[in-house]
């Protein structure tokens, strides 16, 4: 068990804050510790909460206008003279529609590049289609030298974000527009490419990022109902995987449900089924969108029209549990 | 810098610059001809001439920065730079081969020297205003400057205007852009591809310092860039009017070469006419 503590009255009246608000706190943070830190933003600074940052240090800070070309190019020359650049757009922008141009001049050329993809995921709600980013985990991910991190609630978005502008690699960050429940504390651990187990079980185990760990969380309450003992694990970091933790877990669980507000193929639930595929090769269920654009809706409309309410979920593991054996040597 | 070379002495090493730049051809058996030939005088000129630099520590921090947007062309930019003493000559020969540091277009963390990583077209103006906008605003170092190379072609791509945007909106006067104005890109004239023109209208525009040179006369290239450096609040931008394919008949001027590297006879014809300069040295050595 991980000493990862989860927050008090996390299932009853849990304190809720986007996720782009922990960024906001952290670049502002780490423009404080280090004066190499710069942030640039194509037109959006408040609403990828950036505006922290440019307030408190406005000669740090460079608006580049609509262009998530010129965006992240200027960071890679930023990088070459030294600076740390954080590059802010909606995810469906950046890495959306500039994504040779991160493999180029961030990835392949290794410089210490931040993309930071606000809006990501369903929970953008009523923006539609064009704006709920599903697929940027698939494009990062596939991308060598590049670190892809989705936190959980907001209190951990401002940890990863200290994190990354200390590792010294281009790294993506992942966050979503409208309130979700904080359920980690300021005292919970975060380490880039590491994974961590929530709730301990033996039937099966939920892996989650993003906001989907706290419907995970969610999940395995009323899976205790029908006496399903889940694991539930937090997988902020999706490259690296953390895949000593997810291995352990399984060889107990024998079982795994994934879940994320991102397109399966290529995502979380793509990650960790190649992982298991090559290690140990137990029933997998992705739960996420699949296949599909999103729509229109409240934020918590949408996410339930996908089926990805905490209740929803629940239903879908009970029935994969029942359905599926758990695997066991010579399987 | 140690003594510097006379104008004569820079077309020379110019002339040697696109010797190598065919036997580095032929033997990688792919490639860009057109440009790297064309690029010759400006290259060996920046390296020789105009940039402060010390092959010896390529990550000096007083130097100036060359950005290479046209990867394509970076054959001229290896040439110059084993010439100037960043790696010796024998390397030249291993361009696009399996293990070399001379990748088919430039990697930054294969080479030292090499500022950025390009080939894809249109970002490497970015990379190098990033550069300019930190000397200026962040580390506030007027002494250094940031030169970049573009291709003509090359600006038909989105990515190099919102540069151009950019570096005009923060006045960029470290910024000494040169667009290798030769007229040709792969399917055609860029005139017939995408046409450019008006192109000094284009980034006057945008805020540019506009100069237009022959990028044949060394002369010329040390004049527009001690205008460029000498102009205050605004990016320069230099029009360099090349001939592709340079120095070598069969080459100039067709875009066929935009892509190709020559065969083993045409290689040899091209050296004849190089080491002769077209017949005018009668005694060529083989």
């Amino acid at each position: 068990m991980s000493d990862f503590k989860l927050a008090p009255k996390v299932y009853d009246s849990p304190d809720m804050e986007p996720i782009r608000a922990g960024f906001g706190r952290g670049l502002k943070h780490a423009g404080e510790l280090d004066e190499r830190v710069v942030a640039l933003c194509a037109d959006l600074t408040g609403s990828v909460q950036m505006d922290k940052f440019a307030e408190a240090f406005p000669e740090r800070f460079i608006e580049v206008g609509i262009a998530e070309q010129n965006l992240v190019t200027v960071a890679s020359g930023l990088a070459r003279a030294g600076k740390i650049p954080f590059t802010a757009s909606y995810a469906a922008f950046s890495p959306g529609r500039n994504w040779e141009q991160i493999k180029t001049t961030a990835a392949l050329n290794d410089q210490p590049v931040k993309i930071v993809g606000g809006h990501a995921g369903l929970n953008t709600g009523p923006d539609g289609a064009t704006h709920q980013m599903l697929e940027d985990i698939a494009l990062m991910r596939v991308m060598p030298n590049m670190v892809v991190i989705c936190p959980g609630d907001s209190v951990e978005a401002e940890k990863a974000t200290l994190a990354i502008a200390k590792n010294g690699k281009p790294s993506y960050i992942r966050l979503a527009r409208d309130k979700t429940p904080v359920f980690s504390t300021v005292d919970s651990p975060f380490e880039i490419g590491k994974a961590y187990v929530l709730k301990e079980g033996k039937d099966v185990t939920l892996c989650g990022t993003g906001t989907m760990t706290y419907e995970l969380l969610v999940a395995a309450e009323i899976l205790k109902k029908h006496k399903i003992d889940a694991e539930v694990v937090h997988v902020p970091t999706i490259k690296p995987l953390d895949e000593a933790t997810l291995l352990k877990s399984v060889q107990k669980t024998g079982r795994v449900v994934t879940a994320e507000e991102a397109q399966i193929a290529g995502g979380l639930g793509g990650a960790v089924a190649e992982c298991l595929g090559e290690h140990l090769p137990v029933p997998v269920k992705r739960l996420g969108v699949m296949d599909r654009y999103g729509e229109s809706g409240t934020p918590r409309e949408v996410i339930e029209q996908f089926g990805l309410d905490g209740k929803a979920l629940a239903h879908k593991i009970q029935q994969f549990v029942e359905k599926v054996p758990q695997y066991k040597k010579g399987y | 810098m140690s003594g510097r070379l006379t104008n004569k002495q820079l077309e020379e090493k110019a002339n040697t610059i696109r010797k190598d730049i065919i036997r580095m051809l032929e033997e990688a058996g792919s490639g860009h001809s057109a440009g790297p030939l064309g690029l010759a005088d400006l290259v060996t000129t920046l390296y020789f001439d105009v940039m402060n630099l010390d092959p010896k520590n390529p990550e000096w921090d007083g130097r100036d920065f060359f950005f290479l947007s046209n990867g394509h062309c970076v054959p001229v930019q290896y040439a110059v730079m084993a010439e100037r003493g960043f790696f010796p000559k024998e390397e030249l020969m291993t361009l696009r081969k399996w293990g070399s540091r001379l990748q088919g277009h430039p990697e930054r963390t294969k080479l030292q020297g090499l500022e950025n990583t390009s080939g894809p077209l249109g970002s490497g103006l970015s990379q190098a205003a990033g550069v300019a906008y930190s000397l200026q605003y962040l580390d506030h170092d007027n002494h250094r400057f940031v030169y970049c190379v573009t291709g003509d072609g090359e600006l038909d791509e989105g990515n190099i205007w919102e540069a151009a945007m950019f570096a005009g909106k923060y006045k960029l006067s470290q910024l000494v852009v040169f667009v290798d104005r030769n007229n040709i890109q792969i399917d055609g004239n860029t005139e017939d591809v995408m046409p450019l023109e008006d192109l000094a209208g284009k980034w006057k525009s945008f805020g540019w310092h506009v100069q237009e040179i022959d990028g044949h006369n060394i002369e010329s290239i040390q004049d527009a860039v001690g205008m460029a450096k000498a102009i205050e609040h605004r990016p320069s931008v230099i029009i360099t009017h090349t001939i592709p394919g340079k120095g070598v008949d069969f080459m100039e001027y067709d875009y066929h070469w935009h892509g190709m590297p020559p065969n083993h006879e045409q290689a040899k014809e091209a050296l004849h006419e190089l080491r002769t300069l077209r017949g005018k040295i009668k005694g060529e050595h083989e």
